[in-house]
């Protein structure tokens, strides 16, 4: 059935990373395609954000190979990563807690005025105009983000990850510290995502949501692939034994 | 979330009146530490504390360790330290004592004197300080060795490189041009000090009232107009009442007169005239300005903040921090020759000494002013502040006749309790 949607947006193929002895990441291929959803699910250490991270440029590869729209790429840091149009919400939210909502929104790409300086007022108000769309209770555009709360302060990740017109999202529990407001503004906003066209790697541990946001889920245990499934083909609980025994339902593993 | 949905965005909660005029409280606090500390000092002098000689060495003495804690505001802020620029000024000291006594005129045919020397000599003296500076950086950043270690090592080494630049002699005395820069050597005289303060007032107001209107352009809230007009009154205040009182420090008459016989006339009766702003303090001025404007207003401000506040967020935003030290400990190391030029032109001579425990008084001069040693916050005003804070005392309790010993263990008290005092004002705060 892939074979129809052309070109993958992205492919990790065969990537392994490890810390010491530990294998994070053992030979983990997955794959994804513009206006899909893939969800990344395993226990806690599995491996998932370790994966997500060799393509966001976090952390570099030990083996194997990166393929953007079909492209071998080589993604050294995150620089590279942007460049590529990546954009990561990180599981940390890796924020500068020191600095205001727009400072950390527009960070490393802030917006000059005609003499090089930054234009605090101008990337306040573009802030101000995507928390209405994420966030419509938000207030504390001038408070540094330490002084937010943890949905807040993820708010802000988001709205850093979805502003500069990404065509890869990265998404490591993004919703983790949301509302069920909040939670449910970030579910639309991934659909509307999904049909401009981006692809989305979506790391979450409620698998009811996976379920309803996802095409495909792809399962990590001890890092390794268990495998990938279409969430349609799959009930709640299928997921759940692939995730906790590790291995794919019986009427699926053909 | 609290149900403030339907409130409008800025009138939720009755404010005070220190948060109404976006008061730096902790600056304020600081001014008036030190307005305090100046009026005991005065008073137990029987006013010869506050008079216009006094305030104008005051501010001369105050200049070289300014400069420097400036710069240290960006090595703290990135969570680093510098313990070397005490000796690094030594080094650029005798390099530029050297350059403009031995090497340049022998190199190029000049007489100490001539108009190129000075010129040259700080422009080679400045670009040795930022190489130094820049090579320490690269050990920190991209060799990652903590910087404590590399910078207690440049320590010794750069005390010593400058002892065998000159041979462990004093050198001097140094270009008249050169020496323009330390302090009573150097003034800009009653009428320019008055254009330069005025220019100074107008451009304050100008900024005030200019942020004022970006503010309202994007319907951000302002303070109350009042507030505003009060706030630049005491700026301008403020301004011109330091030019007034350094053009009231009139020059002694000997030294007049030996001016006019230098320039071959002859001094007129009852001839007077006031010192104005020392060209040392004008630098000071500049380079305050600049650095601000450098931690506020562009991306290499923005980056030493953010890379302090949270060292992984930088980096996982692209920012390049490891050039980034480099470029920090480059900038130090400018600044400290910066400061030498200053010091030795104070002196009218290198010597060995120079820069003596300077580290020291500088770290304290950000700490007290405010930089946090954890990283993230820190101002380029309060470390000068700062700085002035620790002349002032060292200064006053000289004056009272303090002995040395004790002026030293007040100054360390001093630093202890300022820490404790920033610590418990921080968590009053909330802030971090
Ligand atoms: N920088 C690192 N240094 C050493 N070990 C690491 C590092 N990053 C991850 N690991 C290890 O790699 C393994 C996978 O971690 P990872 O963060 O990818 O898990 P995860 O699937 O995202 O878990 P969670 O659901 O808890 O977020 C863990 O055993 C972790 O300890
Ligand atoms: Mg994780």
């Amino acid at each position: 059935m892939a074979e129809d949607r052309g070109t993958p947006l992205v492919e990790l193929n065969d990537i392994s990373i490890s810390f010491g002895g530990i294998k994070a990441v053992d030979h983990v291929s997955v794959d994804l395609y513009p206006g899909e959803v893939v969800g990344l699910l395993g226990h806690n250490g599995a491996g998932k954000s370790t994966l997500i991270k060799c393509l966001s440029g976090a952390y570099q590869k030990d083996s194997g190979e990166i393929r953007i729209r079909g492209q071998k790429v080589e993604i050294n840091n995150p620089r590279d990563a942007r460049a590529h149009n990546i954009e990561t919400i990180y599981q940390t939210l890796a924020l500068a807690d020191n600095l205001d909502a727009a400072s950390n929104l527009f960070l490393g790409r802030e917006i000059t005025t005609a003499t090089g300086l930054v234009d605090d007022a101008a990337m306040e108000a573009e802030t101000r105009k995507i928390m209405a769309r994420l966030n419509p209770n938000f207030r504390k555009f001038s408070s540094p983000v330490s002084a937010l709360s943890g949905g807040q302060r993820q708010s802000v990740a988001i709205a850093r990850a979805v502003y500069f017109n990404a065509k890869i999202l990265i998404m490591d529990e993004p919703t983790a510290a949301l509302g069920p407001q909040e939670t449910q503004m970030v579910a639309e906003l991934i659909q509307e995502l999904k049909r401009q066209g981006l692809g989305i790697f979506l790391i979450d541990h409620d698998v009811h949501q996976v379920k309803a946001l996802c095409d495909r889920a792809a399962v990590m245990k001890n890092g390794k692939l268990v495998g990938v499934v279409n969430v349609d083909e799959v009930s709640t609980d299928d997921i759940l034994a692939m995730i906790i025994a590790g291995k794919k339902p019986e009427h699926l593993a053909a | 979330m609290t149900d403030t949905a339907h409130a409008p965005a800025d009138a939720p909660r009755k404010r005070s009146l220190l948060e109404t005029l976006e008061v730096d409280t902790r600056l304020l606090g600081m001014i008036g530490a030190f307005i305090v500390l100046c009026l005991i000092f005065n008073f137990v002098t029987d006013g010869r504390f506050l008079t216009a000689r006094n305030i104008f060495n005051l501010t001369i003495q105050t200049v070289s360790v300014a400069i420097m804690a400036t710069g240290m505001v960006f090595i703290i802020v990135t969570r680093h330290i510098d313990l070397s620029v005490g000796s690094l000024l030594a080094t650029c000291s005798a390099f530029m004592a050297m350059a403009q006594t031995v090497w340049l005129p022998n190199a190029l045919g000049l007489e100490l004197g001539s108009a190129a020397i000075a010129p040259l000599a700080i422009i080679l003296g400045l670009i040795v300080g930022a190489l130094i500076g820049a090579f320490h950086g690269w050990l920190v950043g991209y060799l990652t060795i903590p910087a404590f270690i590399v910078t207690l090592g440049g320590l010794l080494v750069w005390r010593n490189a400058a002892w065998y630049l000159t041979n462990g002699q004093t050198i001097g005395p140094l270009d008249e041009t050169y020496n323009l820069f330390g302090g009573t050597n150097g003034t800009l005289g009653p009428t320019w000090s008055w254009i330069f303060g005025i220019a100074a007032a107008i451009a304050a107001v100008a900024i005030l009232f200019s942020s004022r209107r970006n503010k309202v352009s994007h319907e951000f809230p302002v303070k109350p107009l009042w507030a505003e007009v009060s706030l630049a009154a005491i700026v301008v205040a403020a301004i011109l009442g330091f030019i007034a009182i350094l053009n009231s420090y009139e020059v002694p008459t000997a030294r007049l007169e030996r001016l006019f016989e230098a320039r071959g006339e002859v001094m007129p009766e009852g001839f007077t005239t006031g010192y104005g702003l020392p060209i040392s303090v004008l630098l000071l001025i500049i380079v305050a300005i600049v650095m601000t404007v450098v931690a506020q207003r562009t991306r290499l401000g923005r980056y030493i903040f953010a890379t302090g506040g949270n060292p992984d967020a930088a980096d996982l935003s692209g920012i390049n921090t490891r050039l980034l030290t480099v470029k920090i400990f480059a900038l130090m190391g400018f600044l400290c020759a910066l400061s030498a030029v200053v010091a030795s032109a104070r002196l009218t001579f290198h010597s060995n000494d120079i820069g003596t425990l300077d580290e020291l008084r500088v770290i304290a001069a950000a700490v007290i002013g405010g930089t946090a040693l954890s990283g993230g916050i820190g101002t380029i005003y309060g470390a000068i502040l700062g700085a002035l804070i620790m002349q002032s005392l060292q200064s006053g309790m000289a004056m009272v006749g303090v002995d040395a010993p004790f002026q030293n263990i007040v100054v360390g008290s001093v630093l202890v309790i300022a820490v404790l005092i920033d610590i418990i004002y921080r968590k009053r705060t909330g802030a971090h």
